[in-house]
């Protein structure tokens, strides 16, 4: 790409494209800075000693590195945080494959069988994308609550196999477009069922948007505080999200490197997908134009 | 022979035809199963229930008792909470979208100038979009804008003694507003999508022409964005209503200092998990559909004035 500044006119101020782009990188080095300073404080903060934390440390090397609050936090609570992580980590994978299995189920539908009302069904999936899920929490909060499912995973987990999240259908239904007919229009002509289609043909060939649309809903699932809150009251079935929030009430202002510690534990999954699967994540949103 | 045949034929007729339907429609019905049943039982259903429950007192022990628009009545007339979270809420939406979307753009038309290292750059901006919806990002902002938080360190070894920010009804949104655009990375990435779009030969025929970079910027870069500047306003708007974990957290579930975070969501979660009034908070809930409505309506009327289609 051609710097814009190379084609300067007569009569502006001549071009330094060294300089300019010297500043350029300035800026966004500083703004880089100042984006990741919170995060390594909060990470040089878990590995200072407990008295070392506050008190003019704004630096971001501990005198002093110490695996201490992770200790402390670990077993914080009653229970250790590694039951917590356990369960977000059933939680959320259970969830994921429920997004994926029940958001291309539909896609295919949408875009490979013809059915009578098929033009009806999807204008309505297109729109609960725009309802606010608070017009059905509190209904199906009572329908939980009838099924006794109330404090228990169901209700985190189980939606997801009826694609409630229209988003994910409506990501894959943009990939499956762009397959081309001919390939299943072909294993159609020699007899091939449509589950045989969907299983040899489009899933192998839908393996980016599978993958991107797993990412997302692992980490929304991961990083859900709403849904646990709502439904979950056991200390044993909590998420890390709700662990980390007892934690904040248990240990108040007193052991803020051990909440911390944990608080950086539980971003460490996110950070790990976002360094492996970086691509696909960029690639989704500048695609689709996802939220976050 | 041939009547017979006929005959017969049109006796079978109504059962083939539906057979065939059948056949035709119910490999498409049963892939979209899963989902139907997500939509009656989870989506379509629930919500024409919480519309039913808006116009009643629920608090899960009695049965729902009818009371007409009164929920819809006190909202309006006769609670005060009720006006400090739509106050806050809007107030934390116009700072925060406009704030978040200018740096996103910023941002982005200087990634976009071919430097070296774009890639970098726009992994370290995007990494706080996608970690700033968890617990820990609250909890840490918590911890920033505590009396004894970062900011105020920072503030005092340049002799400046700050507030508690979180704790001053004064300041609290902001914090909140702060971590809002902290969070400009995935707008960022969809602008960046966006300029990628514009020729660059446009730019070199306006700098012929003599056009200022200036000129340059809002004669072609800006209208040929406006596309993606709307959809990046309606979706970071409604997500914006939205909000709630870091306003949960960062006042510990309660809203405050004196309702100054007091989130719309909050607000309703307060009255419907805290108070138990079913009714109420599902009028709430049906008050915030007619404002994302409302709103996205608004932003599509309004795109004829000032967003600039090719075609």
């Amino acid at each position: 790409m051609t710097d814009a500044t190379a084609h300067t006119m007569p009569g502006e101020a001549p071009a330094y494209p060294m300089l300019r782009s010297g500043i350029s990188h300035a800026v966004l080095m500083a703004v880089s800075f100042v984006m990741l300073y919170p995060i390594l404080w909060m990470l040089a903060g878990s590995l200072r000693p407990a008295d070392d934390l506050f008190g003019g440390n704004t630096s971001l090397i501990p005198s002093q590195v110490t695996v201490e609050a992770y200790k402390d936090g670990w077993f914080g609570l009653q229970i250790s945080f590694g039951k917590f992580f356990l369960n977000s980590l059933i939680i959320a994978t259970l969830a994921t494959i429920g997004n994926v299995l029940a958001a291309s189920l539909a896609a295919f539908a949408f875009t490979r069988l013809q059915f009578r009302g098929k033009a009806v069904w999807f204008a309505l999936m297109l729109g609960t994308l725009m309802l606010p899920y608070h017009v059905t929490l509190i209904p199906q909060y009572i329908l939980f609550l009838e099924l006794g499912w109330v404090n228990t995973w169901l209700p985190l987990i189980l939606p997801k196999y009826f694609a409630v999240d229209a988003f994910f259908i409506f990501l894959m239904v943009q990939f499956f477009r762009g397959i081309p007919k001919e390939l299943d229009e072909a294993a159609m002509m020699d007899g091939c069922s449509p589950w045989r289609i969907y299983t040899r043909i489009m899933l192998p060939l839908s393996l980016p948007v599978l993958a991107t649309a797993a990412i997302f809903s692992f980490i929304w699932t991961w990083e859900d505080f709403f849904g646990p809150l709502i439904y979950i009251s056991d200390t044993g079935l909590y998420t890390v999200q709700l662990a980390l929030r007892s934690f904040i009430d248990s240990s108040g202002s007193t052991n803020w490197n051990a909440l911390f510690a944990m608080s950086v534990l539980s971003l460490i999954p996110i950070f790990l997908i976002f360094l492996f699967f970086q691509r696909l994540l960029i690639e989704g949103i500048a695609t689709t134009g996802m939220k976050r | 022979m041939e009547t017979a045949s006929t005959e017969w034929e049109e006796g079978r007729r109504p059962a083939s035809r539906f057979s065939e339907a059948l056949r035709r429609n119910l490999p498409g019905y049963l892939f979209l199963s899963p989902w139907l049943i997500g939509f009656f039982c989870l989506t379509i259903g629930p919500a024409l229930g919480s519309l039913y429950l808006s116009f009643t007192d629920y608090d899960l022990l009695s049965s729902p008792r009818f009371v007409g628009v009164a929920n819809y009545v006190r909202m309006a007339t006769a609670d005060p909470n009720f006006g400090a979270a739509m106050k806050v809420t809007f107030l934390y939406v116009a700072l925060s979208v406009p704030l978040k979307l200018a740096f996103a753009l910023g941002v982005a038309m200087m990634l976009n100038r071919g430097l070296r290292g774009l890639p970098i750059y726009r992994a370290i901006f995007y990494l706080p979009s996608l970690l700033g919806a968890s617990v820990a990002i609250a909890v840490l902002w918590r911890q920033l804008f505590a009396a004894d938080g970062l900011v105020n360190d920072l503030l005092w070894t340049f002799g400046i003694e700050g507030p508690s920010w979180i704790s001053n009804p004064n300041y609290s949104l902001y914090t909140l507003v702060i971590l809002s655009v902290w969070q400009f990375g995935s707008p960022m990435i969809i602008f960046l999508a966006g300029l990628r779009q514009i020729p660059h030969d446009m730019y070199e025929a306006a700098s012929m022409d003599g056009a200022s970079k200036r000129r340059q910027f809002f004669r072609i870069t800006l209208p040929l964005l406006t596309p993606v500047i709307f959809f990046n306003l309606v979706i970071q708007t409604i997500d914006a209503f939205k909000a709630f974990t870091p306003a949960f957290i960062v006042s510990g579930g309660t809203g405050g200092p004196v309702n100054s975070t007091l989130f719309y969501t909050l607000y309703l979660y307060q009255e419907a998990f805290g108070y138990f009034r079913m009714g109420y908070a599902s009028a709430l809930a049906w008050v915030l559909v007619a404002i994302i409505a409302a709103f996205t309506a608004l932003s599509f009327l309004s795109t004829k004035y000032w967003v600039h289609y090719d075609d």
